[in-house]
């Protein structure tokens, strides 16, 4: 299959403008881990057909992480320009895999005037399975019988009630699904929201990805899915400091339906 | 005797009401201190919220058993209150149970279904001090609920107790007083729960009877007006703040911060985009949260309705791994620097150079926050430590520089590199060639 990674300036130059705009994010642009994930999603969008585009090197960060840490005038500055790029580009639909880019674009970007319809890839994939685009051999010898337990991301659950879209699309996987002791709304944070993923922690007894990893590690999964770029880090940092990355993957929703349709 | 009475009464409530009255304007003005804010959205869905979330209790259920007992003291408690009234109705007018002639046969099983109630409430208060202080829930334990904190909650269950212990003795030696034919006490019939107790009581003179009872009924009433006065300085204002304050509750995803649409403007203007129609903003504008006054007044009146239930700090990620951040303590904080601020109010000998940020609540304790929304969750009653601690936030970065400093390093790399990373810009669209490359 020949990759085609459209971005959305060389679609304007043909006087196009792609159906869904892919938003990368900074994690997906530059974490060696996260780029993974999204060219994994990628591959999904092309073999799928969709009609999408990235904005590429005019991508810029959402402003989000200026924003949490109390900086709301870098994060007008970032929005401000995002908004004059995305509204001249006459974009309309925007698909992200970093819960943090997705809670801003859709929750913070409209009252400074970008309104787009904003989709989490969790939505997305199930979208594309419930349509029958992936996955459509019931049975997936690759998971049969594996165990994968899902931790929430605060800023796809909590803050935007999205629950159950990422646990359908990991039981379209045909493994066996589990969940840890705090899940869903009570699901325990990786540690890495609100501007932590830059900066130590403050003095305590224990770190929060640690915590949390004990508890994802209790279920006996050896898959610990994620959706999020800095649960992402958070979560193989704690697997690695349990010694368990032999054992226990951490691995994005997204991989596991690109590894299950043999991407 | 019965016209110098009913004057006492009379004088007795017309004090407890004038204080209560004052308490009550001075927590209004204290609310007022804070940012007035525009209510927009839905008003069907806030009546929702008052209706499901404050009266019909429905958040406190995702812990079934507390919540029970909680309804059981919530609903003997409003129920109750319609004796009071009949209490007070007495106490002014000289008669006595004036509601027994007016339901006749209804009477009764009314006053034996607050029996029940009453010791409905007399089982839960005794199964929560035995939460409190002997099973010792984590969440009751923490540095903040030292103190006055934890007698005030002890206090109120006691209260509760002794209160509707002094109703069950009136009412059982007033059915004494009746079969004995007391001319003041009209034959009402058989109360359920209080007709037991007539045995402790069977034997005493009539003299003696009228006394206890006499005694009951003034404790039971003078003890509720002590009560209310009370919760107006206690942590138990919930029971009325809760409904205010979900009406007033946001409505829009927990994960969207509060806007700042004052400093649009200006962002427009650095960025070179005409602003249309947009007055400058006002001099001397503040941003984020220093102290109460520039917070919400939705924050102060979160602070207010705050029962110190601790529900937000025992799921909050930071305090679960031993960092100084406790939410709870975010809104207790916010309330003392509230009440201290009313005092001043009125003694001007308070010379105040403290602040809510750096007086009351530390930058350790902000900076460790996740933003995960965890603690407005758990919030039984709505209430949003997280939107104190953003504003404070917002202050330390935009005021007073006083971010730390790989906060202040992640913000330069925004600024250069459009990245919170040290990342080149020209870099950013790498992966794609990698992915092509891959094949």
């Amino acid at each position: 299959m020949d990759i085609k990674i459209p971005t959305v300036a060389a679609l304007a130059a043909e006087g196009k403008v792609p159906e869904i705009l892919f938003w990368v994010g900074c994690a997906g642009s530059f974490d060696e881990r996260y780029k993974n994930v999204t060219k994994a999603f990628v591959k999904i969008l092309n073999k799928v057909g969709v009609d999408f585009a990235v904005l590429g090197p005019e991508e810029t960060c959402t402003g989000d992480p200026a924003r949490r840490a109390g900086n709301d005038f870098l994060f007008q500055m970032q929005a401000m320009a995002n908004i004059q790029v995305l509204n001249g580009y006459g974009i309309k639909t925007i698909v992200t895999a970093c819960p943090h880019c997705f809670n801003t674009l859709k929750n913070e970007y409209p009252e400074l005037g970008g309104n787009y319809q904003v989709v989490h890839h969790s939505i997305y994939l199930q979208q594309l399975i419930d349509e029958g685009k992936v996955i459509q051999k019931v049975a997936q010898t690759a998971f049969k019988g594996r165990k994968i337990t899902f931790h929430d991301s605060c800023y796809l659950g909590r803050a935007n009630n999205i629950y159950e879209a990422p646990r359908k699309v990991l039981e379209a996987l045909d493994a066996e699904l589990v969940e840890m002791k705090r899940c869903k709304t009570k699901g325990l944070c990786c540690g890495a929201g609100g501007g932590q993923m830059f900066k130590d922690a403050e003095k305590g007894n224990k770190e929060v990805n640690i915590e949390r990893t004990e508890e994802a590690l209790e279920t006996e999964a050896d898959t610990i899915a994620v959706a999020c770029p800095f649960c992402m880090t958070m979560m193989s940092d704690g697997v690695k400091n349990k010694e368990k990355e032999e054992s226990v993957q951490v691995r994005d929703l997204v991989e596991l339906i690109a590894e299950s349709e043999g991407l | 005797m019965s016209i110098i009475s009913q004057v006492i009464f009379t004088v007795i409530l017309g004090i407890f009401v004038f204080f209560i009255a004052k308490r009550v304007n001075f927590i209004r003005l204290n609310i007022a201190l804070g940012r007035p804010q525009k209510v927009v959205g839905n008003n069907r869905e806030r009546w929702k919220n008052v209706l499901l979330i404050a009266l019909g209790q429905k958040k406190m259920f995702k812990k079934p058993v507390p919540a029970l007992l909680h309804l059981l003291i919530y609903v003997g408690f409003v129920l109750i209150n319609i004796e009071v009234l009949e209490i007070i109705l007495d106490g002014v007018l000289g008669s006595h149970r004036i509601f027994a002639s007016l339901l006749s046969d209804f009477y009764a099983p009314l006053i034996s279904f607050f029996e029940i109630l009453a010791l409905g409430v007399i089982f839960s208060c005794v199964l929560f001090l035995l939460r409190r202080n002997v099973t010792q829930v984590m969440r009751f334990q923490k540095s903040e609920m030292k103190g006055w904190a934890s007698l005030d909650g002890n206090l109120i269950l006691v209260i509760e107790i002794i209160l509707m212990g002094a109703i069950l003795s009136m009412n059982a030696t007033d059915q004494l007083l009746q079969e004995m034919g007391n001319a003041a006490y009209p034959l009402t019939g058989s109360f359920l729960v209080s007709s037991w107790l007539i045995p402790i009581f069977d034997g005493y003179a009539p003299s003696t009877l009228l006394i206890i009872e006499r005694m009951a009924w003034w404790f039971h009433i003078v003890g509720i007006f002590s009560f209310t006065l009370y919760v107006t300085y206690s942590k138990h204002l919930h029971i009325f703040m809760a409904f205010p304050n979900t009406y007033f509750s946001k409505l829009t995803p927990k994960g969207s911060m509060e806007p700042m649409p004052e400093i649009t403007s200006e962002v427009k203007m650095m960025l070179g985009i005409p602003v249309e129609g947009e007055t400058p903003p006002p001099e001397g504008l503040k941003f984020g949260a220093r102290d109460v006054s520039d917070l919400s007044r939705k924050n102060l009146m979160d602070a207010y309705a705050c029962t110190e239930c601790g529900r937000c700090t025992a799921e909050c990620p930071a305090n679960l791994t031993g960092k100084k951040l406790s939410p709870r303590k975010i809104m207790m904080d916010t309330r003392d620097r509230m009440e201290e601020i009313g005092k001043s109010r009125s003694d001007a000998k308070i010379h105040d150079e403290k602040f809510l940020l750096g007086g009351f609540i530390s930058k350790e304790e902000i900076n460790a926050c996740t933003s995960c929304n965890a603690c407005v969750e758990a919030c039984p009653v709505l209430i949003n430590p997280l939107d104190i601690i953003l504003q404070l936030r917002r202050y330390e970065a935009m005021e007073a520089s006083g971010s730390p400093t790989s906060w202040n390093a992640m913000f330069q790399n925004m600024e250069t590199n459009a990245a919170p990373w040290k990342f080149s810009p020209q870099d950013r669209f790498n992966w794609s060639e990698e992915l092509k490359n891959e094949r």
